[in-house]
């Protein structure tokens, strides 16, 4: 039986795709959210520091399932292997509700002016598709104030005199100072920095119905087991359901989006939970996948009219693939520094951002979340030996008395480094799958040694007797941040969608992720996709004018 | 969806197995003959041995106290299942290894020649004909990593008994509110 036509289906139920849903559905839009993972509950994860998000050693907790979803990888060498999500390489995003969102760190920012201008700021670099983006800070303002207030954000950055300007203050205070942040603060004033208490998608007050942190010591890559982080699975996918004109359907997985004779989208094929294949035929199409999945769907669709995949006809989809490489310090002392009061990450500074002297970029620095004994015990400074004895002398003296100082790199885009569909490695269902490589921008390196120094100055004010850095690895970067590869500008011939997040050559057809993103900033990206995606929908929800279908 | 009598079936088949576990004579994996799921007695000697070189006993308990030889053996019939023959072939490489240079079984060795023969691997040094399979500086490294997390990981995946190491960091047990949600103890 043929599947009820509804206005719009969205594919990916994560930090766009559920953002998306709720705007349409309140709009009053019929609409399907396809996730290809399931619901889960904080149950599900149980705070497993070797099954999570974080640590996934014995397996990632919040999917994809290991072994239906493969992908191949291609090192600098050349060289390719199947991989699955549990392997680094696999650069996975959570697969679930609310998708990253549902186990992130949840890290809230904005990001800066410059930002979104990287070209103008810096100019045009080698071996760089660096560019503006076509929307600006000013443009997004509004609606990083709506996901600020929607989904809900905590934090005091008004001693940021970096920031860009924000109309309204955030909606709940930051989260007490742990001993961490009280040894950094003075260390930052007298190094003349400007530290601040770091934004978070998390309750610190009751908000949206549900309580504040209980500041235990699983957080990133764990789902919160009292619901005080705050995500798209707890804030607004319940509320598109409440409209009652929002269905979603979790654990399916999109096989292509189907054209009709005049090249516009008419359906999503999809497996559904058991397997099946469905046709939901619809008036919009959004795709929401996280950049990796969106790009591989859009390749993955193929027609007469697109031979080379959606959005693809100047070979740009794909392309660009982004994230961010961490760099930092870790820092040994001789007093205690742990206090167990979790998350772990308070204070910030965006001083290292923009404005350093010969190279372009550079990234955030804040204090890392709580590190839980066995990632503690990959943390031997040099010297120490990695087993033995000594080692766990060393983790029994250090573990409560370190800190760590990290932050992303905002990476220059590459051209060359990219998702394409791999012609021979199909998943379970007999979808291509995708085929990551590529390398870094050597400016990178560049910024992740600067900022890795920066953060061990921090550090030995604060008392550090040793500090050790360590900078993010060399080959291609498209993990949890992964971004860039449906880039949009108003150029056709050098971007995937408008600034609207429209598909160029598709009208009805929309990319509503981080894969839109031209630059990825210094900073965690989920604010910005979120940003976006309100900012897309309200284009959608005012250019809607009814179905195509009587 | 797996029909009903399969459900029990399996169900039932899990409580057996704990029942037998918890009896000593554990028949998950396949493997008979052995009170382990996936070693042998003789692999499961070596492998306390070698773990405890890697984790020793101070004044607080080493690995092969912790349970991590356990947490080994529950994770290659499970997430490490595609490490089963590594374990196999390292296992007695180690031997090997220990029998060319030593002239006896890595277990019965003193300390240091344990030690020794560690460090040896770790740097790819151990004797070539024990190694023709994998490098023995590619299983120490397996080695060791799946000791730290079976005796720093959570005590549910069958190592860091009594929650030894965390006690030996500092971690109070239980630590905050909510805590008790969930019940732990279950895998």
């Amino acid at each position: 039986m043929a599947l009820k036509h509804v206005n719009a289906v969205v594919i990916g139920a994560g930090a766009g795709g559920g953002i998306v849903a709720k705007e349409l559905a309140t709009a009053g839009l019929s609409v399907v959210l396809l996730e290809r993972g399931k619901w889960q509950t904080a149950f599900d994860c149980r705070k497993d520091d070797l099954r999570n998000q974080r640590t996934w050693v014995l397996g990632n907790a919040f999917g994809p399932d290991e072994d239906r979803n493969p992908r191949v990888f291609v090192d600098l060498e050349g060289r390719e292997r199947v991989v699955t999500p549990s392997d680094n390489s696999y650069n996975n995003n959570a697969a679930c509700v609310g998708g990253g969102t549902f186990s992130y760190g949840a890290m809230a920012w904005r990001f800066m002016e410059q930002d979104f201008r990287m070209r103008s700021t810096y100019g045009s670099v080698e071996g760089s598709t660096l560019d503006d983006w076509p929307v600006s800070y000013q443009d997004l303002e509004p609606y990083y104030e709506k996901a600020e207030w929607e989904i809900g954000v905590s934090g005091d950055d008004s001693n940021n005199i970096f920031r860009a300007p924000r109309r309204r203050p955030l909606p709940m205070p930051p989260l007490p100072p742990n001993r961490e942040y009280q040894i950094l603060k003075p260390a930052a004033l007298r190094l003349g920095l400007h530290p601040f208490d770091l934004q978070m998608l998390r309750n610190t007050v009751p908000y949206n119905g549900r309580g504040p942190c209980m500041r235990c010591r699983w957080c990133v890559g764990f789902a919160c087991e009292v619901d005080a982080k705050n995500g798209t699975h707890n804030t607004v996918i319940p509320k598109a359901l409440a409209t009652g004109n929002c269905e979603l359907r979790t654990e399916s997985v999109v096989k292509e989006i189907l054209v009709d004779s005049r090249g516009r989208a008419k359906a999503v094929a999809y497996f559904d939970a058991n397997n099946r294949l469905q046709e939901q035929t619809a008036d919009l199409v959004v795709v929401s996948c996280s950049a990796n999945e969106s790009a591989r769907l859009l390749l993955n669709s193929k027609s007469r009219l697109f031979p080379a995949g959606l959005g693809n006809r100047y070979d740009w989809v794909g392309r660009n693939l982004q994230g961010h490489g961490y760099c930092g310090s870790i820092g040994l002392f001789d007093f205690e520094t742990f206090d167990d009061a979790g998350p772990g990450p308070g204070i910030a500074i965006c001083d290292f951002n923009h404005g350093n002297k010969g190279f372009i970029s550079g990234g955030l620095l804040t204090n890392e979340f709580i590190r839980l004994p066995y990632q503690f015990s990959k943390m031997a400074a040099p010297g120490v030996p990695h087993w033995g004895a000594a080692h766990k002398q060393y983790v029994r003296q250090y573990y409560p008395r370190h800190m760590v100082i990290m932050g992303p790199v905002q990476e220059l885009p590459v051209f060359d480094a990219r998702i394409q569909v791999d012609p021979k490695v199909k998943d379970y269902w007999g979808i291509p799958v995708g085929r990551l490589s590529g390398y870094r921008h050597p400016n990178d390196m560049i910024v992740a040694k600067f900022l890795s120094q920066k953060a061990a100055a921090w550090l030995k004010e604060a008392g550090a007797t040793t500090t050790f850095n360590f900078l993010p690895w060399k080959g291609l970067s498209g993990g949890q941040h992964q971004a860039g590869t449906c880039r949009m500008g108003d150029d056709p011939r050098t971007s995937v969608v408008d600034k609207y997040c429209r598909v160029h050559d598709v009208d009805n057809l929309y990319v509503i992720d981080g894969s839109v993103h031209v630059t990825n900033g210094g900073f965690n990206p989920v604010l910005t996709i979120m940003a976006i995606a309100y900012h897309a929908s309200e284009h959608l929800v005012n250019s809607w004018r009814g179905t195509h279908v009587a | 969806m797996e029909p009903a009598y399969k459900l029990s079936r399996r169900k039932f088949l899990e409580a057996a197995v704990l029942a037998t576990a918890a009896a000593g004579t554990s028949v998950a994996c396949g493997r008979t003959g052995s009170p382990w799921r996936f070693f042998t007695v003789d692999e499961a000697r070596t492998l306390a041995a070698a773990c405890d070189q890697i984790i020793p006993a101070d004044d607080a308990p080493g690995a092969a106290w912790a349970g991590v030889v356990n947490f080994m053996d529950r994770q290659l019939c499970g997430p490490y299942r595609r490490l089963q023959d590594s374990y196999r072939y390292g296992v007695a490489g180690l031997n090997k290894s220990s029998r060319l240079l030593y002239g006896g079984d890595f277990a019965l060795l003193p300390a240091t020649k344990q030690i020794e023969l560690l460090t040896f691997m770790e740097k790819g040094k151990a004797p070539r004909e024990a190694w023709q399979k994998i490098s023995s500086s590619e299983f120490f490294g397996m080695l060791a990593d799946h000791t730290m997390q079976g005796f720093y990981g959570d005590p549910r995946h069958g190592g860091n008994r009594d929650r030894a190491s965390w006690k030996m960091v500092g971690l109070a047990y239980p630590m905050i509110r909510g805590r008790f949600k969930y019940d732990l103890t279950k895998g």
